[in-house]
């Protein structure tokens, strides 16, 4: 008795509707805000990827004679105390921070899910012992944790990534539990558990995915912050080391030279870490305009 | 020992309706366009109809079809992408197109008013309902304690017993059906001509639904009023409405008073709504119902024919070229109207689903699962909440027990209880083909876990967004059925088959897919791993009614084949009636009535069945004696002492009744019922009284 029905296929609207990321993407396209913040971020991307072919001079060359020359046609930026030429200096300088800050919040993103995941997922001990111990570790200061790390590891780019990678992912952690905590309730997730599938498939195949949105705007903001506290690190010396021309570390080595007016080694480093924090910043804020459309 | 109440009718042809004043509301030729991506596309499409003074009008359709939108073209309050590209709308003679900024302004103050679905949503949730209502007669100049004393006078008026109470609590405290109350309170405050109630108790429990609804037809009679209803329930419109109007793909297909239209459709697609609709008593295994094959054209699709065509079996050539006017049908019956080249020969429409069914096997004697004195406490705030109390049932192989009860009732807790996603208090058992099941689903033995499944509400969350449909199923073969490789793609083709999808749905993700297919999407999943039960939680209660049917008859024919038996949970007794061949109804937790279906519908029953039933909105409308439950269902954490039902009991004999918990007594083989009333009174007291089913 199988009745007849006419179950036309897709719903006929279906060709125009379009895959939320695709959704995002175009979305992202026409945000000016993204795309004024990604032009910054791709500038700076490029300086640290081909800076030496387009800087003017090495910038680790030193020529003691032109010392502290002030900006001139010769020095756009003028040059530091051993006359170094500070605009080459500013452009090369992009390198380090660029490795270290992403890789940084790459590794704060991956521990962060986890530990959301696990928290959200499981609750209550699971949740109470680990959130308290996350906790604890948020209010530790990230200077503390540093000083800390490079008694233990030394002073290195690694250490660098592992203690910012570290302080961040607490953070990361507590976004991605609360969308967890949200996801949980649906009922795929129930209708995982009448199939008996483990508790590792429910979290990373069945959630994980519908978590995504939270988990890229978290990542691109906490971006933003791993690249100043790259450039605080560095400043205060426990971060990227000589001989880099890093923008933090030439501040670092140059600030005291201000009093002596000559500002043009300290105010380019500057304006480049700010430009930097401010175009990450503005591409999170497209980013997050564009998932919560 | 409370009589049933005579209800008023519900229905008020008073003289007004007949006064030659001008029209309450008028539309003409209203043409409507949202603009998605950068085109307009068309949702109202020439539309014209006229509300009189004082009257009712119903207008009617599947969602998508532009009722919502009607009602917000009426007060300009389109959103921003949504404009008005034709045609005119005159209220109580103004022209609303004309008017500039503060003239709307104050049509919106003074004249009309809206209500909307959830009344949740309606009110501000962090001011008190005294500051809601008086800010209202300020807005008409009405300030201090004369404000306070209208704001009381007003919520006297939609019956609130103790208003002053009201005022000072914030709408969460008050349930469902009282936020409602004051919704309409607060539309009716500034006495408006005009009222616009949208879906106005959809969501709400159908006992609250009747007492909304008994409200809105009261106020009919107070005051003078007109109203345009919008609802998808054609029921509800049915006791509602002097006329009706049929919105198909945003045009009026068929309009005339709402008896004639429903009793002498004249439309192929209002013929088919009511016969989606399983009425009557219909059962399962007395003949599929009808469904309408197709879909609604998109939103700005271009038609040129008559929209309906491409799923009406009528239809002609002549249909898809040449739009139907609207023809003039009227008679001595009243004015009406219907867009069908065809409308006499539109009740011939030959069914999409044909009726016969299988002759289902007769039930074997063992039952499949036996439920015996399971309870489940929750703690809330310290204090027991005793969800689910001392339930004792038996399920055989091929049969549907269907959970009735309001919100609340545990009957949702109950069946997963069942499945192991909570675990019952220790004591109880509960056996599956003989061998008894573990409290936790971890730690039941995967044979019975896949033997058990459940069919979600609402399939939005039951499908993981982000996989495919093939994703989805594949996972649910593999793990329920073991299958892999291309075992598991025969079989995958095989399910897809068995619920009437294609296998072009399988590339897709849920979202892409239709509220109906993306339950039979959940239906496969759940027969993925060949189940003994299957629990289906309100199924069909986020789809319209064409696709409800289509749903309800895979799930008859799905039992039919492979023996499975249902656990149906539905607030739609007609629904339930269709389906179940045993009822039992909850309250508080607790089985207050459980036996045979057609016994428990067609009584005597329990009072409290008796009051659920007579709450039922009724499409063939009769003046029957109705009882009304006042009140909300008490809290599970204090409930009363004796018959838990005693404070709500319109039937209560007695002291007996506070003091001493009825036992769930056996009154009739096989029917069981928890009241002091014996079953021969109660025959005796429900006999003047005709309960129909849905």
């Amino acid at each position: 008795m199988s009745a007849v029905q006419t179950t036309s296929p897709v719903r006929q609207d279906d060709t125009r509707r379009r895959s939320p990321a695709a959704e995002v993407l175009s979305s992202l396209m026409r945000s000016g805000t993204f795309l004024t913040g990604l032009a910054i971020v791709l500038f700076w991307v490029a300086c640290a990827l081909f800076g030496e072919h387009f800087a003017p001079y090495d910038p680790l060359a030193d020529d003691i004679i032109n010392a502290l020359s002030p900006p001139s046609a010769e020095h756009w930026f003028g040059t530091d105390q051993i006359g170094r030429d500070v605009f080459s200096r500013v452009i090369v300088g992009s390198r380090d921070i660029l490795t270290v800050a992403p890789l940084a919040t790459l590794l704060a993103t991956i521990a962060g899910t986890a530990l959301g995941l696990l928290t959200g997922y499981f609750r209550g001990i699971v949740d109470d012992v680990v959130s308290r111990i996350l906790e604890a570790f948020m209010a530790i200061p990230v200077v503390i944790v540093a000083l800390l790390a490079i008694v233990a590891l030394g002073t290195s780019k690694t250490t660098v990534i592992i203690v910012i990678g570290l302080s961040f992912a607490p953070i990361i952690a507590r976004t991605v539990r609360s969308a967890v905590l949200a996801e949980r309730e649906l009922d795929y997730v129930a209708a995982a558990q009448l199939r008996h599938e483990s508790a590792f498939h429910t979290m990373f195949v069945e959630i994980l995915p519908n978590v995504i949105p939270p988990i890229l705007v978290e990542t691109t903001v906490r971006l933003g912050y791993a690249i100043f506290a790259v450039a605080t690190l560095s400043f205060m010396g426990f971060g990227i080391q000589p001989p880099s021309p890093d923008w933090g570390l030439s501040i670092s080595s140059n600030y005291g030279m201000i009093g002596g007016g000559f500002w043009w080694t300290v105010l380019f480093d500057a304006l480049a870490i700010a430009s930097l924090v401010i175009g990450v910043n503005l591409a999170a804020d497209g980013v997050h305009g564009a998932f919560n459309d | 020992m409370t009589e049933p109440a005579q209800a008023h009718s519900t229905k008020t042809k008073n003289a007004k309706t007949q006064s030659k004043a001008k029209n309450a509301l008028e539309l003409k030729d209203l043409s409507v366009a949202y603009r998605v991506a950068g085109r307009n596309r068309a949702v109202l499409r020439n539309l014209s109809l006229t509300i009189g003074q004082g009257e009712a009008y119903g207008l009617v359709g599947e969602s998508g079809c532009g009722k919502s939108t009607v009602a917000l073209t009426v007060v300009r309050y389109l959103p921003r992408n949504g404009s008005i590209t034709d045609g005119a709308i005159s209220l109580d003679g103004k022209d609303i197109m004309k008017l500039d900024a503060e003239a709307l302004r104050r049509t919106r103050a003074e004249s009309v008013s809206m209500v909307y679905q959830d009344p949740g949503k309606a009110l501000n949730p962090s001011i008190r309902i005294g500051r809601q209502m008086t800010e209202i007669f300020e807005l008409g100049g009405i300030t201090g304690q004369a404000a306070t004393d209208q704001a009381i006078a007003m919520l006297n008026r939609v019956r609130i017993s103790d208003p002053a109470s009201v005022m000072q609590r914030y709408p969460h405290q008050l349930s469902g059906g009282m936020q409602q109350r004051v919704a309409i309170a607060m539309a009716l405050a500034n006495d408006p001509s005009m009222l616009i109630l949208d879906e106005p108790t959809t969501g709400l429990d159908a006992t609250v639904e009747a007492e909304v609804l008994d409200l809105i037809a009261q106020l009919r009679q107070e005051l003078s009023a007109s109203i345009l209803f919008i609802s998808h329930n054609l029921a509800v419109v049915s006791n509602m409405c002097d006329r009706v109007g049929v919105l198909y793909a945003g045009m009026l297909v068929e309009e005339g008073p709402t008896e004639v239209v429903f009793n002498d459709p004249r439309h192929p697609y209002t013929v088919a709504l009511l016969r989606c609709l399983p009425r009557g008593g219909q059962r399962k295994d007395q003949g599929r119902l009808d469904t309408i094959p197709g879909f609604l054209p998109g939103i700005g699709a271009t038609i040129s024919g008559c929209a309906f065509a491409d799923r009406c079996a009528l239809s002609t050539e002549r249909c898809r070229t040449e739009l139907p006017p609207l023809y003039d049908l009227s008679d001595e019956r009243g004015k009406r109207l219907s867009r069908c080249h065809y409308h006499d020969k539109a009740q011939a429409l030959p069914r999409a689903t044909p009726s016969d069914v299988a002759p289902a096997p007769k039930p074997a004697a063992q039952p499949v699962l036996r439920v015996a004195g399971v309870n489940k406490t929750y703690a809330s705030h310290g204090h027991p909440l005793r969800a689910v109390k001392d339930v004792s049932l038996d399920l055989r192989p091929g049969e549907t027990l269907g959970l009735v009860g309001e919100s609340g009732s545990g009957k949702t807790t109950f069946a997963r209880l069942l499945l192991g996603l909570v675990p019952p208090d220790d004591g109880g058992t509960i056996e599956l083909e003989g061998k008894a099941l573990a409290p936790k689903l971890e730690n039941r033995g995967d044979d019975q876990v896949k033997a058990m499944q459940i069919v979600f509400q609402n399939p939005d969350s039951a499908l993981n967004r982000s996989h495919s449909i093939r994703h989805i199923l594949g996972r649910a073969l593999k793990r329920l059925a073991g299958l892999s490789g291309k075992a598991l793609e025969t079989r995958l083709d095989d399910l897809v088959r068995s619920v009437r999808l294609t296998d072009r749905h399988l590339a897709v993700k849920p979202r892409q897919l239709s509220g109906g297919l993306k339950q039979r999407v959940a239906i496969a999943r759940a027969f993925a791993g060949d189940p003994r039960i299957v629990v289906c939680d309100e199924p069909t209660s986020a789809l319209d009614v064409s696709v409800q049917a289509a749903i309800l008859n895979l799930l008859a024919d799905l039992q039919s084949k492979e023996d499975v038996s249902y656990i149906f949970i539905s607030h739609d007794l007609g629904v339930v009636r269709y389906l179940s061949d045993k009822i039992a109804v909850l309250y508080l937790g607790r089985i207050m009535e459980l036996g045979p279906s057609e016994q428990v519908f067609s009584g005597p029953h329990h009072p409290y069945t008796e009051a659920l039933l007579s709450a039922v909105p009724k499409l063939d409308q009769t003046e029957t004696a109705r009882i009304r439950l006042d009140g909300e269902i008490p809290s599970a954490v204090n409930p009363p002492s004796g018959c838990v039902f005693h404070t709500r009991c319109p039937r209560k004999i007695g002291p007996i009744c506070e003091q001493q918990e009825p036992p769930l007594a056996e009154a009739q083989p096989g029917h069981s019922i928890r009241c002091h009333i014996p079953y021969s009174e109660l025959a005796r007291l429900q006999k003047g009284v005709v309960i129909e089913a849905a």
